[in-house]
């Protein structure tokens, strides 16, 4: 046998717990720098965009270039309002979870604006097929806080009766589709969606988030063939944040080229941009919207940021990379960024944010209550057991009923 | 009344239900312009216009995730998997999303999908063109499951398994399509001209799903079956001269499970037949619940004859398929005890 002196290929991240967090691989380029194109353009004429970085609020806080949005400041206060709530958000069920009230959670620390910022840029009719760390989608929205809780406890006032797991929110006035937990299903679901409204003449479109992770999935495959088939209007997000659980980027095909690049092979307009920059996600998605409801179909958008806490609490990320690492990033922190911005405008100053963040902790906190009142997975209320029968099938057959019977409940 | 055979029936429930409805849409590989491998949406296309009906990639998981994400926009998805054995890929979108999706959502999105797919062998197809995967998706809370056995429950059951809010695997017995079939693969091939079930109203009519059909009155033993298998059991009853009673299942979920007790508890015997492998089958549903609702009529163990717990081999189909001798031996084993 001749013998291969370098052996199997197993990527390996750039630093491991107890060493320096290393993110030189990482270019920064300058904000402002990539330009905006006609949303006309085909996937080859912005061949480049899948390898750069759209970048548009710079160190200094300042929007740059072509693809500022050039937002109201209302319009800049409300995302950093639901950016905030959210992490505020996640902060208390965090805590409810360590307390014992129930059984699961998962944060979006450092991702915030890859949900809120897009769902700002979208319509309220359109549809969202979310994973389960965009939270942001539903109080972007301003879907009640106290429902989002009540879904997490499983408890009496549950929407979705106590049958899934925390986090797994779906809420069909909100657009938000019904979390799944095998990954990657929503992705190529959401195209279908597209497909439907566009065979009715319907300007509505779709948008769909999957983790970098995933992106290994088939379903991250059938989504982009069908997509570039039938031109669905859809926007297609990877939410780049380096970590699978404990597997970085690179396990899922990271080092070889980029996540964005793979809408290449499609013909798909792919972007690869700065997912903790509030205007550039912003920017992007409006353009991809503009797209699909001008009939030019779908876009890939690589929305590169950084999962700052573990992947859920189950998760112990120091054990898998160093406990500095987020504090290393180099793209920041999304919500220190839009602050800045709004403050240099003029817009804000850091009391009037202290007092926002002060407001919403206390109207988190106000929503807890009501929803601990309702019930927790621990105590309280639940939907009755015999419920669990329920809605298997439209209407409950036989062999159904005769389970019900037998389960004595 | 005109006569079709069973491919012509299921064109018309198709070509009935998107005359109906404007939410259907159909979509598969090979379905649109051509008409599909088997001509199921023959000219369905040309009448219906390419919005609705239209061809697929060879994607199987694509498909069904795009009929699971038109449902949820509020479309009534009709796709073909060109054969059942081509249906894996598509197990995760099937399973965990369509059967489910009520559920998880407490009842505000649903699947109102209709997966058709040829199965079973009989036309020398190998091991992945000739499967009966009918009892992986019996095990999964949230599908229903419908096989047809002639031309007018084909129509009528695909009418109401399109018409049915809840996701439905419409398995299509492909030796059946052109005639019906006994097992005896040495004679000549019959066509389902003047054959009674094959007279087929040309409108809109539903066969219920889980209702079972008594396609055969007898004293002596019950046989279960559905699809081919049906016309084989038939066949054996009179090659045996042996007086069975033939319930043909027609949906195996939701089942019928008062005509099958109701029968066994008159004859006091069971046979149960079906052509997939035969560990956890459907046919180990079947004697199960048999001996759990007629044990103190049953006079005999519960035989089952299905095809052998091999892959479907080519060249050995013969062998491999239960046919009307393999039958015959059960009915005698069972009516001599």
């Amino acid at each position: 046998m001749i013998r291969n002196s370098k052996g199997l290929h197993v990527p390996e991240p750039g630093c491991r717990p107890g060493e320096e967090p290393d993110f030189s691989h990482v270019e920064v380029p300058p904000a402002g720098e990539v330009v905006r194109p006609p949303v006309t353009v085909s996937a080859a004429e912005i061949r480049d965009h899948a390898f750069r970085l759209i970048r548009v609020l710079d160190d200094n806080g300042m929007a740059c270039g072509d693809w500022n949005p050039a937002l109201s400041p209302d319009m800049l206060l409300k995302g950093l309002r639901a950016m905030m709530l959210t992490r505020a958000y996640d902060a208390r069920m965090v805590r409810v979870q360590r307390q014992g009230k129930t059984s699961f959670y998962m944060k979006c620390t450092g991702e915030e604006a890859v949900a809120v910022a897009a769902t700002m840029a979208l319509r309220h009719e359109d549809m969202c097929f979310p994973t389960y760390r965009q939270q942001g989608i539903l109080l972007a929205r301003d879907w009640p806080m106290v429902d989002m809780m009540n879904q997490v406890y499983s408890n009496s006032q549950d929407r979705l009766k106590g049958r899934q797991m925390p986090v797994f929110y779906s809420s069909r006035e909100a657009g938000f589709f019904s979390i799944s937990g095998n990954l990657g299903t929503q992705y190529s679901q959401a195209v279908g969606w597209a497909m439907a409204a566009a065979a009715d003449g319907d300007e509505r479109i779709s948008t769909a988030w999957i983790g970098e992770g995933a992106t290994a999935e088939g379903d991250f495959h059938h989504a982009l063939t069908f997509a570039s088939v039938y031109r669905a209007p859809c926007i297609l997000n990877i939410v780049n944040n380096q970590w699978a659980i404990s597997s970085f980027s690179g396990i899922a095909g990271g080092e070889a080229t980029t996540f964005a690049a793979r809408g290449l092979g499609f013909g798909i307009p792919s972007l690869r941009v700065d997912g903790n920059d509030f205007l550039a996600v912003y920017a992007v998605t409006a353009w991809a919207a503009e797209r699909a409801r001008t009939g030019h179909g779908p876009t890939l958008i690589e929305l590169f940021t950084y999962r700052a806490e573990g992947h859920s609490t189950s998760d112990d990320p120091t054990r898998y990379r160093p406990s500095t690492e987020a504090g290393a990033w180099p793209l920041g922190d999304p919500l220190e960024r839009l602050k800045r911005h709004l403050i240099v405008a003029g817009h804000w100053s850091e009391e009037q944010h202290q007092a926002l963040a002060k407001e919403l902790d206390e109207e988190v906190r106000a929503a807890g209550k009501l929803s601990e009142s309702y019930g927790t997975l621990k105590e309280g209320d639940r939907w009755p057991a015999s419920t669990m029968f329920d809605d298997v099938y439209r209407d409950m057959p036989a062999h159904l009923v005769a389970q019900r019977r037998q389960a004595g409940v | 009344m005109p006569t079709m055979s069973m491919i012509e029936a299921i064109n018309s429930a198709m070509d009935v239900a998107l005359g109906l409805d404007p939410d259907v849409m159909i979509f598969g590989q090979d379905i649109g312009y051509f008409g599909g491998v088997f001509r199921a949406t023959d000219k369905l296309q040309q009448r219906h216009g390419k919005q609705r009906i239209f061809d697929a990639p060879i994607s199987e998981g694509g498909i069904v995730a795009a009929a699971v994400g038109m449902g949820a926009y509020g479309k009534r998805p009709v796709v073909e998997i060109q054969f059942a054995d081509y249906i894996y890929p598509a197990t995760d979108q099937i399973i965990s999303e369509a059967a489910r999706m009520r559920y998880r959502t407490g009842g505000e999105w649903w699947s109102p999908i209709t997966i058709r797919s040829p199965y079973g062998g009989g036309i020398f197809g190998g091991q992945t063109h000739s499967q009966s995967p009918e009892g992986i998706f019996t095990h999964v809370a949230g599908l229903k499951i419908a096989i047809p056995s002639n031309p007018y429950d084909a129509k009528g059951l695909l009418i109401a398994a399109i018409e049915d809010d809840d996701p439905v695997l419409f398995f299509e017995p492909k030796r059946l399509y052109n005639g019906p079939f006994d097992g005896h693969h040495d004679r000549p091939v019959r066509n389902w001209a003047g054959h009674n079930d094959a007279e087929v109203p040309e409108g809109h009519y539903v066969v219920p799903l889980g209702k079972a059909r008594r396609v055969r009155e007898g004293g002596e033993v019950t046989i279960l079956a559905y699809g081919t298998m049906v016309h084989v059991a038939l066949c054996a009853a009179e090659e045996t001269g042996i007086d069975a009673e033939i319930i043909d299942l027609r949906t195996l979920v939701p089942l019928d499970l008062d005509s099958i007790t109701e029968s066994v508890r008159k004859t006091g015997r069971c046979v149960v037949v079906h052509e997939a492998t035969r560990t956890s089958g459907f046919g180990a549903e079947l004697a199960a619940q048999v001996q759990e609702h007629c044990f103190f009529a049953l006079e005999a163990p519960v035989e089952r004859v299905t095809g052998w717990d091999t892959p479907y081999p080519h060249a050995f189909e013969w062998e491999y398929f239960p046919g009307p001798a393999r039958v015959g031996e059960a009915l005698k084993r069972v009516v001599n005890i």
